[in-house]
Order: C-alpha cells, then sequence, then structure tokens
C-alpha cells in the first residue's frame, strides 16, 4: 500500500511540467510596466512634474528668493511668453533671474513662470493628499459596508448612541448637568450591552426588552444611506461652507476635499466586496481562522483595488481642479501664494489680451492628470496577476 | 452513543435552517454523526442534501442571518463548538480543524504567491520565525507531492493545475497540523487520474500524520476506495450508518440501496442504468414522516406521517427504515434480496 502512493507519488513529481524561468515579483512588474509604454511616459512625466515641484518649491521659497514669484513690475505686465524683460525700466532685482519671461507675465506684472513653480507643489500636494484622505475613507466604510452588510444594529443600539451624541450636545451647548446624565446613561446602557453580548446564551432578558432587541436598520443601510446624502450635498457649496468657518491654510482644504469626494470609492469597494465575500477563498480564508480585519484588508482589499486606483487617479484631477475654484473664489489658499488654480483663474480676464495666462497652468493640469491616468491603468494591469498570463 | 468522550468529534441532532423569502428550508434537519480519532468518515449524498451545510457550521462558518443553527451540539474533544465565541472559533479553524474545500480553481486568493498563503496559515495560529515559516512551507509542498517546492512558494495560483493547486490547498488545511481534517468533494472538480492521486495523497498524509478525516462527497467510488465508516445523508437526515464494506455489501436503507444500484458497473453492461425515480425534495417543501418515502418502493402508510427511528443491527450498522428492517428480520438473515 505505502509503496504504492510512494509510486505515484514519485510518478507524479516525474510527470511534473518542467518550470518556466523564474523572476523575482518585482522583475515580473517592472518587465510588464515596461511594455506598456504609454504607461511609463505617465510615469517619467509625473516624475518630472515631482521635481520640477520640489525645486520650485526651494526656488521659490524664503523671505528672499532666487525667483520671486510674487514681485511686482507693473510697468511689464501682460508680457508674451519668452518676452525679454525691458532692462531699462527693472531695478537689478526686479530683473527674473531665467533673463526672460519664461511663460511672460501676468497682469500685475508677476512672473508666470515663478509663480508656477510655486503652485506646483501646492497642486500636486493637494491632489495627493485630499486623495490619500478619500480614499483611505472610502476602502474602511466600503469595506465595513461590503463585508459587515448583514450585521443588524438593534434598537437599543441605536437607542445608546443616540443617549451618547445627545449627551454630547447637551454638554457641547453648556446644559452640563443633563448632558452628563444622558451621556453617562449611554454609556452604561452601552457597558450592558458588550457585557451581556459575552455570555450570549444569557441573552433573553425580560419580556419588554424583546422590542429592544428587535433588528432595526443594517450595517449597510447605515453607510450607503450616509453616502447617498453625502451625496446630495452639492459638495462644492459643502466645502465652501465649512471653509468659511475653518482659516483658510493649504491643510484644510486638502483635508476638506478629501472628506466631499470619498463616496465614490466606498461604492465601488462595496461593489467588489459584495462579491469578492461570496468567493471561495474568502470562505477559505476564514476556514484557515484568519480574523475579519486581516480577511478585508489583506484578502479582499487587493482584489478590489483596481477600480479604486483608477477613480483615485481621477480623484487627483478632481481634487487640483477643486482647489483651483475654491482659489478662484477666494476660498482657497490665501492670495500671495500662487496656485496653478488661482493662476488659471486670476488669468480668465484676460483670456483674449493675454492666452497664456489660462493655456499654461490649464497646459500643466492637464498634463499632470493625464499622466497620472495613464499610469493608473498601466499599474492597474501590471499589478493584476489574472492579466500576466496572457501577455 | 455511550462513546462520547472518546470521539474527536460527536454532532449531535444539529439542525440548520435558512430562512428567506417567508420560507424556511430545513438543510440540515437533526444530524448526528461521530468521528473517532485517526478515523476516515465519509459523509454521502446527494447535492444539496446538507453535507456541505453540516461541514461549514462545524467551522462556524454559516452566515447567520440567513442561517440559523436551531438545535444539537457539536461536540470537539467534547467541548461544544456551537457555545464558543467567534474568537474562540478563530483559535480553533485551521489550527484543530481545517478544511479543504470543493473548488481549487477559486479557493486560493488569485492575487498571493503560494508561499504567501501557505506562510499565513502557518502565521495565524503560531508565533514562529519567518525562517523557519518558509522551512515549514517547502516541507508542506514536498509532503503533499509538489516537485520544486522552493520554486512554486514564488508562483501565483493560476500559474498551478487544478491538481497542484488541491495540493496547495491540502497543504494549508495541514498546516497547523490540525486534528480533523474537513474536505468538501475536494476531488468532484479533478479530472478522474489525478482524483486518484489526491485520494492516495490523503490516505498517505492520514497515516503520516494521525489526523482525522470527515470527507464529504457524492462519488461513491470514492468512498468505496477511502472511507472507515459512512454515513449516508438524505434531505438533510442521516439514513444510514455502517462499517463501509458493511454498506456496500449489504445495505439496510432504500435509498442506499438505490444508490449503489444506480452505479454504472461493468456486470450491467448494455443494460438501462438504474435510477431513483422522483427527485430530491426542496428543503423547503419536504414531505412529512421520511423524507424519502415519496421515491420509495417499501413505502407503508406509517412512512407517510412518522419520521422513522434509526434501526440498530447490533453491529454498529444503523439504518432509518423500520420497514425493511422488520422485513429482515422475520425472513431471517436474507439482506441482500432487496438489492436490484
Amino acid at each position: 500500500m505505502t509503496t504504492a502512493i510512494e509510486q505515484s507519488m514519485n510518478n507524479e513529481i516525474l510527470l511534473d511540467e518542467p518550470l518556466a524561468p523564474k523572476r523575482t515579483r518585482r522583475q515580473e512588474f517592472w518587465s510588464l510596466l515596461r511594455k506598456n509604454r504609454l504607461a511609463i511616459w505617465g510615469l517619467v512625466t509625473f516624475i518630472i512634474f515631482f521635481f520640477v515641484a520640489l525645486t520650485g518649491l526651494f526656488l521659490t521659497a524664503g523671505t528672499n528668493p532666487i525667483m520671486d514669484p510674487s514681485m511686482v513690475r507693473l510697468q511689464e505686465k501682460l508680457r508674451p511668453p519668452m518676452a525679454r524683460p525691458n532692462m531699462d525700466t527693472l531695478k537689478s532685482v526686479e530683473i527674473p533671474a531665467l533673463g526672460i519671461y519664461l511663460f511672460g507675465t501676468d497682469d500685475l506684472g508677476r512672473d508666470v513662470f515663478a509663480r508656477m513653480l510655486q503652485g506646483a507643489w501646492v497642486s500636486l500636494t493637494v491632489g495627493f493628499v485630499a486623495v490619500g484622505i478619500s480614499v483611505l475613507i472610502g476602502i474602511f466604510m466600503g469595506g465595513i459596508a461590503g463585508y459587515f452588510g448583514e450585521r443588524q444594529f438593534r434598537i437599543d443600539h441605536l437607542i445608546v448612541a443616540g443617549l451618547l451624541i445627545i449627551g454630547i450636545g447637551l454638554v457641547i451647548a453648556n446644559i452640563y448637568v443633563w448632558g452628563n446624565i444622558t451621556f453617562l446613561a449611554g454609556l452604561l446602557w452601552l457597558f450592558d450591552l458588550i457585557v451581556r453580548r459575552k455570555r450570549s446564551n444569557t441573552r433573553r432578558g425580560p419580556t419588554g426588552a424583546g422590542l429592544l432587541q428587535k433588528n432595526a436598520l443594517s450595517v449597510d443601510t447605515l453607510i450607503m444611506r450616509f453616502v447617498d446624502i453625502m451625496l446630495c450635498f452639492p459638495s462644492f457649496i459643502l466645502i465652501l461652507t465649512v471653509i468659511a468657518i475653518l482659516p483658510a491654510s493649504i491643510y484644510n482644504i486638502m483635508i476638506v476635499i478629501g472628506l466631499t469626494s470619498w463616496m465614490g470609492a466606498t461604492r465601488f469597494v462595496r461593489a467588489e466586496f459584495l462579491s469578492l465575500r461570496e468567493q471561495d477563498f474568502v470562505t477559505a480564508a476564514r476556514a484557515l481562522g484568519v480574523g475579519n480585519f486581516r480577511i478585508i484588508f489583506r484578502h479582499m482589499m487587493p482584489n478590489a483595488i483596481a477600480p479604486v486606483l483608477v477613480s483615485a487617479t481621477i480623484g487627483i484631477a478632481t481634487a487640483i481642479l477643486t482647489e483651483a475654484g475654491l482659489s478662484f473664489l477666494g476660498f482657497g489658499v490665501p492670495p500671495p501664494h500662487a496656485t496653478w488654480g488661482n493662476i488659471l483663474s486670476d488669468g480668465k480676464g484676460f483670456i483674449f489680451d493675454a492666452p497664456w495666462l489660462t493655456f499654461v497652468p490649464g497646459f500643466a493640469i492637464l498634463i499632470v492628470v493625464l499622466s497620472f491616468n495613464l499610469f493608473g491603468e498601466g499599474l492597474r494591469d501590471a499589478l493584476n496577476p489574472k492579466l500576466r498570463e496572457g501577455r | 452513543m455511550a462513546t462520547n468522550q472518546d470521539m474527536l468529534l460527536s454532532i449531535q441532532d444539529l439542525k440548520v435552517y435558512f430562512r428567506g423569502n417567508g420560507k424556511i428550508a430545513r438543510a440540515v434537519d437533526g444530524v448526528s454523526c461521530e468521528v473517532a480519532h485517526g478515523e476516515t468518515v465519509c459523509l454521502v449524498g446527494e447535492s444539496g442534501c446538507g453535507k456541505t451545510v453540516s461541514a461549514l457550521t462545524i467551522l462556524g462558518l454559516i452566515s447567520q442571518p440567513p442561517g440559523e443553527i436551531v438545535g444539537g451540539r457539536i461536540l470537539f474533544k467534547g467541548q461544544n463548538l456551537l457555545d464558543m465565541t467567534e474568537d474562540e472559533m478563530q483559535k480553533i479553524r485551521g489550527n484543530r480543524i481545517a478544511m479543504v474545500f470543493q473548488e481549487p480553481m477559486t479557493s486560493l486568493n488569485p492575487v498571493f504567491t503560494v508561499g504567501d498563503q501557505i506562510e499565513e496559515a502557518i502565521m495565524v495560529h503560531e508565533n514562529v520565525s519567518p525562517a523557519e515559516t518558509r522551512e515549514r512551507c517547502v516541507r508542506l509542498l514536498t509532503d503533499v507531492g509538489i516537485a520544486a517546492p522552493e520554486e512554486r512558494l514564488k508562483d501565483y495560483p493560476h500559474q498551478l493545475s487544478g491538481g497542484q493547486r488541491q495540493r496547495v490547498m491540502i497543504a494549508m488545511a495541514l498546516a497547523c497540523h490540525p486534528e480533523l481534517v474537513i474536505a468538501d468533494e475536494p476531488t468532484t472538480a479533478l479530472d478522474v487520474t489525478v482524483q486518484a492521486q489526491i485520494l492516495n495523497l490523503f490516505a498517505a498524509l492520514q497515516k503520516k500524520m494521525g489526523m482525522s478525516l470527515l470527507y464529504i462527497t457524492h462519488d461513491l467510488s470514492v468512498v468505496a476506495k477511502i472511507a472507515d465508516r459512512i454515513y449516508v445523508m438524505y434531505a438533510g437526515i442521516i439514513v444510514e450508518q455502517a462499517d463501509a464494506s458493511d454498506i456496500f455489501h449489504h445495505p439496510h436503507h432504500p435509498y442506499t440501496q438505490g444508490l449503489l444500484a444506480s452505479l454504472p458497473a461493468r456486470g450491467n453492461r448494455g443494460k438501462k442504468l438504474h435510477s431513483i425515480p422522483g427527485q430530491v425534495p426542496d428543503p423547503a417543501y419536504k414531505p412529512s414522516g421520511c423524507p424519502f418515502h415519496p421515491r420509495c418502493d417499501f413505502a407503508v402508510t406509517t412512512c407517510h406521517d412518522t419520521l422513522p427511528e434509526m434501526c440498530d443491527d447490533g453491529k454498529g450498522h444503523l439504518s432509518r427504515c423500520p420497514v425493511l428492517y422488520e422485513l429482515r428480520y422475520e425472513t431471517g438473515g436474507g439482506r441482500d434480496q432487496f438489492i436490484q
């Protein structure tokens, strides 16, 4: 018996197909990405822009920068690109570092090239950080909604949450006594719920408690209806409201844009999770004793990330444009600081007299967004092992 | 039933129902079965008779709702698995009870290498160094008969054949040396030669590691090859249980007899293949009494309204058919006369 088994196992080993030449995962990834020329162009363009933005940050920063983006030369206003400055009328500090106005000057005679350099860093970071925030929130919410969607909140859960929120609200509204009482009552009840959940068998309480134990709404309903509510707000107006309350700074804008643009990612992730949850490998992972959160973030997320990646690359573009719009309305980055958005919107009034004021930042945004989309798509293809086989 | 304590796994009167659309599907309706240490037990039955649901319930993988465990106990070494919290169950899954699934094509995560997934199976339960984990992975793959294991660890699931993937699944199941492996039709999706290899592999591994095997299948030829004891399931209940050879030579329940008669055999070449008349009942609309009575040649009026008890022939061969039981003892030992 044993010999027969060993025989068959040996046979199997002998029958095994010859191995293909092996490469490490990184080599394989690179060779795939390299074949996708558009993606490589996207990556290269983006890297160039990144370094330009980085050098721009250094060249234009400080009290006495090499290229001063806020240097006003009223006599040199609206000069076209490549124009030579009129050396006779300028003081030596006013002469641009390059010797020419590479991208022309705006209506105040400021060097557009210097302003573009300064704005590049803002635009790129706004795009990245805002999308980063929104994707993180989206993945988390979508993951919870997709994986735990069937879990139910009971009526008593909702009452506890209500008590806690009302309590905090009253305390904030300076009604301390009632606020604290409500809050403590909520906490006690919460504690009771947790303790009783541990002893799951003794769940049957007095008969009146039956009503409280009725299922009220599912996790999925809660999260997805919240998404719907968020989508109902015109997000730009919402951002305006928040910005009006908060002090205008780059970071607040990043955070607010991030907090108002996670709904798309949530929907994508949830939709992917609903189909992934029923897949055999998820059941198999659970059968191995893998925890819920590890399954969500390690097993399911890499399978669900592709549409999120693509929407994120588009989201970066949207975030840059949103920041531009905010700057235009005067709610964005405070005025002396240039961003691509406010260069664009400042130049809007001179679009026929000085088209470079709109074309230069517009073209820059276009190229960054385009290179991002191409790279994102190439990345998705190269990261997806299912697509590797056919090539 | 007195030997509960000695049993590794003992399921007692398990009932799992599914609610939905105002109907209650009684998928598992009072299943009792036992697996001893080092034993291979086969659970045989048609599609939809509740085999897989029983297996998933053992590991606590039934999603509730829509599923609901209505009654029964699942004792694993004397502990009731149904009383355990989710955290406690996670320590048991994969560690002490592991499962091999039906579809090797979809049971591996497509975005991770085989090595990553086996490593995870180990690291979830045991605190071992990366080097040791890797070494164990290689050893596991060698154990399940995969050539060049170090190379294979770097492969993605789609680069492997079906048989190799099932071997990887088995390696993952064995990663923490479980005491019980539940195999849910592990060879159904594979072709016959690979199936034979996998079955031999199970036998060899069981010999080497001494684990118990609960093998779920609808394929009687597989059962004949590996089983020590067999439970035959029909419509959510066990209809017959006995030692493997006993069932094949002296089936007591009409359903088992029908199943065996339906096997294509060399002897009846050219003849019309036997089939059991009628269809498996919808778990939401099961017939009253014995669920098999509408399809049964031996059904009497009592079969229509009372669920028959298990009848013991005194040698550990139980069958849920009092009609044939009485017939057998009246005619005195003519057990084989009902086989078609």
